[in-house]
């Protein structure tokens, strides 16, 4: 009896939660998080991890970190020409080399980016694919 | 995603409707509840779909937490070593113990065994790393560029810590995969690890003409054990194409150097089309290699695949999947699940362990990040069979359980990496998650 409750209840969430998700895709930017997860999985995850901590010593964490949460175009600048640098986050260095992203579109970035931002405990602002159309005329 | 992150993420979804989300809160309990007995049985079933054989003896869960087979236990030492990466033990049972990095300025620390217990005698060497060996009255050690000797009295210890001598200096050292992990041979050489600095070589090969990472390293270099100040063109490139081994050891039943590879990450990153994310977290395998002078185990250009036993062609050089490698390049002596990184390789020449163990080789998982979406596997010291000098038949897992219930690099409680046989023939693990130091024992 309980458990047919509570799996009622949860595809009740469910309508819910997918009808929120709809209104919400106009406005205030809830469908480039959700677009920016499918990119997240299929591209930063196996590195990152999907909880965003990265790997000890060698894969950042994207968590509270000026590289996510400060300047945009830097972070933009990130995604598309890779990095290999020196990275020291909370008195830990990161080893790996990430290898550039720029074969994704503007709005796959923006909206990477924009679930990367607001993921996490990160509570950072969106990024939309226009600033990302600027960051790659910036030689 | 596991079942539960699904679950997870849904109440985070959820959370954005406030109101809702305390109506629910009771919901959430239960329906939490079932769905955490739903994906219980398949995430076991998942961790036994490597074809691993067991050990026929009933594991028990010793004093340290972990699972050993019947018959052995494993104690804690000593804890909050800080990242402790590989170690050697005396004959008077002093165990040197080599940190990643350095706590008050030393990197190298000596611990006394007392059985079940160890204590902190000292500490030097200004310098974290992972290499450290014992070889003719000698304690070489090295940090991520330089290899140092230090002369041991007649009980083992470090006469003068402060003034080592300078064996070798300058090696590359570019961030990644520079640990220099160092193994000796009878003959007054010492081998050491220089990792290549890249994944596969895709960002300096672009054109596909041939990797320049395999000038300067990715292969494991020679150098006399005794002469001072030698730099890397000093050395003898000893074997190539090894992208990162961490884990070696010397083989005396066979006087050769066996290694334990790294192997590449990211195939289906990369190469959607031909790997699916599950034979990408299966493939490549970890190599353990036997060596001689010479040989070219084939980074970047070739992988094998532990599943088919086939040496493969990348897919940056030629390949899609299923074409297979030139066959001048050395086949590993044994393959092993793809990500598990071996951190340490031990061959037991102990008379402690029951017979079978005997000359064969344990090999320190320190556990994958590169299996997602697919769960991370390794953390745990297996048992590889040998016979003749070869490695015979499927691995056993020895000691598990370093981990607890989260088995990823975020989540794991311990790591091991380091291996290290006692004079009694007692097996020693470092874990460089927590700073645990282990001992595992046999009693007839």
């Amino acid at each position: 009896m309980k458990l047919k409750f509570a799996l009622m209840a949860l595809i009740v969430c469910f309508a819910f939660n997918v009808n929120a998700q709809t209104k919400h895709k106009n406005g205030s930017g809830a469908g480039s998080i959700t677009r920016g997860l499918v990119v997240y999985k299929s591209v930063c995850l196996a590195c990152h991890m999907a909880t965003g901590t990265g790997v000890s010593h060698m894969n950042p964490p994207l968590i509270n970190t000026s590289y996510v949460i400060g300047p945009k175009p830097a972070l933009i600048k990130i995604v598309l020409n890779g990095f290999d640098e020196d990275v020291e986050i909370n008195g830990q260095k990161y080893s790996n080399t990430m290898t550039p992203h720029s074969d994704l579109t503007d709005q796959q970035i923006a909206d990477v980016l924009t679930y990367v931002r607001k993921s996490f405990g990160n509570k950072a602002s969106s990024i939309s694919a226009a600033e990302v159309k600027k960051a790659r005329e910036i030689k | 995603m596991s079942c539960l992150a699904k679950f997870g993420k849904l109440i985070l979804l959820l959370m954005k409707t406030k109101k809702l989300f305390v109506f629910m809160l009771p919901v959430f309990a239960a329906a939490g509840l079932i769905l955490f007995n739903a994906c219980k049985s398949p995430d076991d079933k998942d961790a036994k779909t490597d074809s691993v054989k067991t050990s026929n003896t009933t594991p028990s869960t010793a004093d340290a937490g972990l699972k050993v087979p019947a018959g052995f236990n494993a104690v804690i030492l000593a804890e909050n070593l800080g990242e402790p990466r590989h170690l050697v033990v005396t004959a008077q049972n002093d165990i040197y113990v080599h940190t990643q990095g350095t706590k008050d300025g030393k990197g190298i620390w000596v611990l006394h065994d007392d059985g079940d217990k160890a204590t902190i005698k000292s500490g030097f060497g200004n310098y974290g790393g992972t290499g450290i060996a014992i070889k003719n009255g000698y304690l070489y050690a090295s940090s991520n560029s330089d290899i140092y000797r230090y002369k041991l009295n007649d009980k083992g210890e470090v006469a003068n810590p402060t003034a080592p001598e300078t064996i070798v200096t300058g090696l590359v050292n570019k961030r990644m995969h520079n640990s220099k992990s160092i193994a000796l041979d009878n003959d007054g050489n010492i081998y050491v690890n220089i990792g290549a600095y890249s994944n596969i070589c895709s960002e300096f090969d672009k054109d596909k003409k041939g990797c320049p990472v395999l000038n300067d390293a990715a292969g494991i270099w020679q150098f006399k054990a005794d002469k001072p100040n030698q730099k890397q063109s000093d050395g003898v490139r000893y074997a190539t194409g090894l992208r990162n081994v961490v884990g070696l050891d010397w083989n005396q039943q066979d006087n050769q150097l066996f290694v334990m590879q790294h192997g590449r990450d990211a195939l289906h990153d990369l190469f959607p089309a031909m790997y699916t994310t599950k034979q990408s977290a299966d493939l490549p395998s970890e190599c353990m290699y036997a060596l001689k002078k010479g040989d070219n185990a084939g980074w970047p250009y070739v992988y094998y695949d532990w599943m088919q036993k086939k040496l493969m062609a990348g897919p940056e050089y030629g390949g899609d999947g299923k074409k297979e490698a030139d066959a001048k390049y050395l086949r590993p002596a044994m393959g092993y699940p793809g990500h598990f990184a071996p951190d340490g390789l031990l061959f037991y020449t102990g008379s402690q362990f029951p017979e079978k163990y005997k000359n064969g080789a344990f090999i320190a998982f320190h556990g994958s990040w590169n299996r997602a979406p697919e769960p991370q596997e390794g953390y745990c010291v297996v048992f590889q069979p040998f016979k003749d000098g070869k490695p015979d038949g499927q691995y056993e897992i020895f000691a598990d359980g370093f981990a607890g219930p989260d088995k990823s690099p975020d989540g794991a409680i311990h790591r091991p990496c380091g291996l290290a046989q006692g004079p009694d023939g007692s097996l020693y693990v470092t874990d460089d998650k927590k700073g645990t130091l282990y001992k595992i024992t046999y009693k007839k």
